[in-house]
């Protein structure tokens, strides 16, 4: 049996840090081993910056952001127009929009998406809130930006169901060939979609 | 172990970072899992969604793992599905219902009907009824398949209106009026195969129908509630029946 090298608070640091999405048990211990070797620059302020987070950070009760602040610096942004709704699945789609900077619109995020298999139902998905949002008035077109996958889009059908009543414009990401995108490696779907969403010149 | 199969994906849950555990109804091997390594790569995510036709290699050193999957695409359907909500609705439905088979139990029909109606989500006017049917067909291969044939009092085979909720058989007419408040309403195209017909009110009858003894038999006893796709996938075809002009399931002239 190999014998311990180091004490029971970094072993500890290395098993907590391997859960982190993109690091294994490998890196993980790459990783404990460089912030303790940079103690005063690194692992001071990482731990005082988690700490901090760890206090302060909750979902937006609007849209379901998570920031810290609530309302999210998203909803109380006066210069966002607050009648475009954009609907997506979690937070790091909201995120990567907010990258493409291509609306200055609200959001609102769901959780995920109905998803029979792992026991997602439209209970565990926060479009209760997103009707009661729409029904408060004031919102003029909600953008569904969810994946396009099976999956997401049987989750946006359901939201357009839940808000058949309501008088705004439902709109949805378009499906097709991404940017730098060869045809010829396009799954037969994709290119489907994008014959169908053709444009005129 | 190993085998090679057809298949029609079902779902897919996340396994880890890059893989997932694909849920496929196959051919010879029913409702199966499987490990895909990397299946959550711009390369395979396209392939892997409900719906889509696969060609299978299954992989375990013991028949009772969880295995591991080789896929080859066969058919994309889920581009085409995503277009419209009979089409996701009505995947995400029948995956539920083939989700209420046993695992690894063969039923070589529900999966070639499967594939049938699949390719028809797209014209809703067929697809109403071969949904009904397939319905049907899943309870029967549960055990709890209805007579509609013949009469329970009479064993009269014409003029079939009613159907018994307490013994899941059909009723004549003549033979049901004294109960008709009491008995379910059975709807023409499911009477006699040779109707050519399947109006709205007919598809709601039959909806009704297969509800009351999927929620009997099924979801009760097992206490699951009834797939939100099935409420969505009728839903999105009666908005589409409402529409003037529009016919369903070999409606005559």
């Amino acid at each position: 049996m190999a014998k311990k090298v180091t004490g029971p608070e970094i072993e500890r640091l290395i098993q907590l840090l391997a859960r982190v999405p993109g690091l294994g048990p490998r890196s993980a211990r790459r990783a404990a081993l460089h912030m303790i070797k940079k103690k005063e620059q690194l692992l001071g302020p990482l731990a005082a910056a988690m700490s901090e987070a760890n206090d302060r950070v909750g979902l937006c009760s609007t849209c379901g952001n998570a920031d810290t602040s609530d309302p999210c610096t998203i909803c109380s942004d006066p210069t966002r127009d607050q009648s475009v709704i954009i609907v997506v699945e979690d937070v790091s789609d909201l995120w990567a929009l907010e990258r493409a900077a291509a609306m200055n619109a609200a959001y609102h995020v769901l959780g995920g998406t109905l998803s029979p298999l792992d026991g997602v139902g439209p209970e565990d998905l926060a479009i209760s809130q997103l009707v009661d949002r729409v029904s408060a008035g004031g919102v003029r077109e909600l953008l569904i930006a969810v994946n396009a996958t099976v999956e997401g889009q049987t989750t946006a059908h359901y939201i357009i169901d839940q808000l058949g009543d309501f008088d705004v414009r439902i709109t949805r990401l378009a499906h097709g060939v991404p940017v730098g995108g060869e045809l010829d490696y396009l799954d037969e779907g994709t290119l489907a979609a994008a014959i169908r969403s053709r444009t005129s010149f | 172990m190993e085998w090679r199969d057809e298949g029609i994906i079902l779902g897919l849950r996340k396994h880890g970072e890059t893989s997932v555990i694909a849920e496929v109804m196959t051919r010879g091997h029913g409702r199966h899992m499987g490990i895909v390594k990397g299946g959550r790569s711009r390369r395979w995510q396209p392939v892997l969604q409900p719906g889509n036709s696969v060609s299978l290699v299954w992989r375990a050193r013991l028949d009772e793992h969880l295995g591991q999957y080789q896929v080859e695409p066969t058919e994309s359907r889920a581009g085409r599905l995503m277009e419209s909500a009979v089409g996701v609705h009505g995947v995400q439905a029948m995956a539920a219902l083939l989700r209420l088979l046993p695992e690894r139990d063969p039923h070589p029909r529900l999966h070639d009907a499967f594939a049938i109606i699949l390719d028809s989500l797209d014209e809703p006017d067929q697809a109403g009824a071969m949904y009904v049917r397939f319905e049907l067909a899943v309870l029967e291969d549960l055990g709890f398949g209805l007579d509609l044939t013949r009469c329970a009092a009479t064993g009269d085979a014409r003029d079939l209106v009613y159907v018994s909720p307490k013994s899941g058989r059909a009723v004549s007419a003549g033979a049901g009026e004294p109960w008709a408040d009491k008995l379910l309403g059975l709807p023409g195209f499911l009477a006699t195969r040779t109707d050519p017909c399947a109006n709205a009110s007919d598809l709601r009858e039959a909806f009704r129908l297969t509800g009351y003894f999927l929620d009997r038999n099924v979801f009760e006893p097992r206490g699951v509630p009834r797939p939100v796709a099935r409420s969505g996938f009728e839903s999105a075809l009666e908005r589409l029946l409402d529409e003037p002009g529009t016919v369903i399931a070999g409606q005559g002239g």
